[in-house]
């Protein structure tokens, strides 16, 4: 790439960054967690695949959800992604996303069985998932079946070392990475808070993958509470000398995104309950 | 129709499906010996580890992304996170952008305890002609279907199936105008025998195998006790909250005027259902 293209390419992942802040702030997502979504679905092509976990919302932003339709789904609207009956458990396929799910371990069992059928059509999957699913049985078990079957898929676990119900030394035995690598898995560690390095990351374990390689699993540790957009906006500057004035319009431009999907989310209907969807398909 | 046991009945209609449809995928612990990963190609049915967290979670993955995934699994209750929370909803969670076409056989000792999950289908035969009939058609159904294979069942022998079967359909397996027994898997083997031996009182029992614990077809059961106007319900599943309950209460519900008594039993014992019959 060019540096103009670079420029280019960075600029628009700091607009998915901020869509993602900017939307997480309205439906009370902590802010902090969004440059490993968006570095990690850039290194993606159309036929990939991505699970999420819970708040998802940053992979489907960052895989090109309509942030409108996708805030609607999220307040359970009739004109959201999934005509409301989805919640925060977005589903949108047209942008690749398998799901978002809430239980822990689900994504990583989604993208599993996914990754079993993109391995015959083509394409790969990628989990994303907390430290607490690192001691689910879900990880073990699904990264056996990914390593046995040489699956097409990449495990992402965004770690703060800090797991659900306390610190990560006092829940989870050993090193995190140890755990991958008993299976046979190439692990890498890398700061989240940092979007080059996290999208460089993914490009590298994509490549390895569609080679045929089998499972690969990155480490995103947030080792510190640096905010990934400041990291950003002072990259743009040093790297490219990308202009305050450029970022700040797609700062405002994103901001009047938000405001416009928030106004129509709250505008719309609920789904209509005298009109249940069907038991089976 | 050719003679078969149930185990062979499966193999055949598993054979078939994999024959017919490339999307059919079959993978599970001990699942690929018979010739049918030579057949059609070890990435199209191969062994895994005894693990049902891995093998539901990947049978609903890869049914998302195309695949028609037919899975064997020891422990349906470990396997049940993956069908409840991620299968069953995800057609009508997603509004409709995608079906979970995916079967999970199971060994059970007795009934199943999921018949509340909504968007799971459960088919129970009690027959190797059946088994082989629904299998094939759960294979072709775009729902997530449970496919339980009763362990004194699975040693019964009878014909194999041609055609795929319907899944929510009972069946009148004894015609009898006094009294309406229904049951499942095992327990139906287990009305037959209570028939029998309460045809020598003269008591002429009509039997409904169910087929399908969910959805179940409690139509066939409210035509019956029209005639009969008695019902016992067997299954040899937990008493509280299974397919009998939800059985009993429909047609409780809906066929209240027709109904002189009901009776619900979890034994699956021919002399308790005898003694039930009797005291009716």
């Amino acid at each position: 790439m060019s540096e103009g293209k670079k420029e280019g390419r960075f600029l628009e992942l700091y607009r998915r960054m901020r869509l993602i802040r900017r939307l997480g702030e309205a439906v009370g997502s902590p802010a902090g967690q969004e440059a490993v979504p968006a570095g990690v679905c850039d290194a993606l092509g159309a036929d990939d695949r991505v699970a999420a976990g819970a708040d998802g919302h940053r992979q489907a932003l960052a895989l090109g959800s309509d942030p409108q339709a996708l805030l609607a789904e999220l307040r359970g609207r009739a004109t959201g992604v999934c005509g409301g009956r989805a919640g925060a458990e977005v589903i949108d396929l047209e942008h690749r996303l398998v799901g978002c799910f809430a239980g822990v371990g689900g994504s990583i069992a989604a993208a599993t069985g996914t990754a079993l059928a993109l391995q015959r059509s083509g394409g790969i999957a990628v989990a994303f998932f907390g430290d607490a699913a690192v001691d689910h049985g879900y990880f073990h078990e699904c990264l056996n079946l990914a390593k046995v079957r040489e699956l097409p898929v990449i495990y992402v676990c965004e770690s703060s070392h800090y797991g659900e119900s306390g610190a990560f030394e006092q829940l989870t035995a050993g090193e995190m990475t140890a755990r991958p690598q008993a299976f046979g898995i190439p692990t890498i560690t890398i700061d989240a808070n940092d979007v080059w390095t996290v999208r460089k990351t993914a490009v590298e374990a994509v490549e390895r993958v569609r080679a045929g390689m089998g499972p690969h699993f990155i480490e995103a540790l947030r080792a510190e509470p640096r905010d990934p957009l400041a990291v950003v906006r002072a990259g743009l500057a040093e790297r490219y000398g990308t202009a305050a004035e450029a970022v700040g319009r797609v700062d405002a431009e994103v901001d009047e995104q938000i405001a416009a999907a928030l106004a129509a989310a709250d505008a719309a209907p609920f789904p209509d309950p005298g009109a249940p969807v069907p038991e089976f398909a | 129709m050719t003679p078969a046991d149930f185990r062979a009945a499966i193999a055949q209609a598993l054979d078939e499906e994999l024959a017919r449809d490339e999307s059919v995928v079959v993978f599970g612990a001990g699942i690929a010996g018979g010739g049918l990963a030579e057949r059609h190609g070890a990435d199209r049915v191969f062994d895994t580890p005894v693990s049902e967290l891995a093998l539901a979670g990947a049978a609903f993955g890869a049914a998302v992304a195309g695949l028609r995934p037919v899975v064997a699994v020891d422990t349906l209750a470990l396997a049940m996170d993956s069908l409840v929370n991620q299968a069953a909803p995800y057609w009508r969670r997603s509004g409709g952008q995608a079906s979970v076409p995916l079967v999970v056989r199971a060994a059970v000792r007795a009934g199943a305890q999921w018949e509340g999950a909504p968007g799971l289908k459960i088919v129970a035969p009690s027959t190797p002609a059946d088994a082989g009939a629904l299998l094939k058609a759960a294979v072709r159904d775009d729902n997530p279907v449970v496919f339980l294979e009763h362990e004194r069942v699975r040693e019964i022998a009878g014909d194999a199936a041609e055609e795929p079967g319907v899944i929510g359909e009972a069946a009148v397996v004894r015609p009898g105008d006094d009294v309406t027994l229904a049951g499942a898997m095992w327990a139906v083997h287990e009305c037959l025998a209570a028939a029998e031996e309460l045809a020598d009182d003269g008591i002429e029992c009509e039997v409904i195998d169910m087929r399908t614990l969910r959805p179940l077809d409690a139509r066939t059961v409210l035509w019956s006790i029209e005639r009969t106007n008695r019902l016992v319900v067997v299954d040899d599943g937990p008493r509280s909250g299974g397919w009998a309950a939800e059985g009993a209460a429909l047609v409780a519900q809906e066929g209240l005027g027709d109904l002189d008594d009901l009776r619900r039993i979890a034994v699956p014992d021919a002399a308790a259902i005898v003694a039930q019959v009797r005291a009716l």
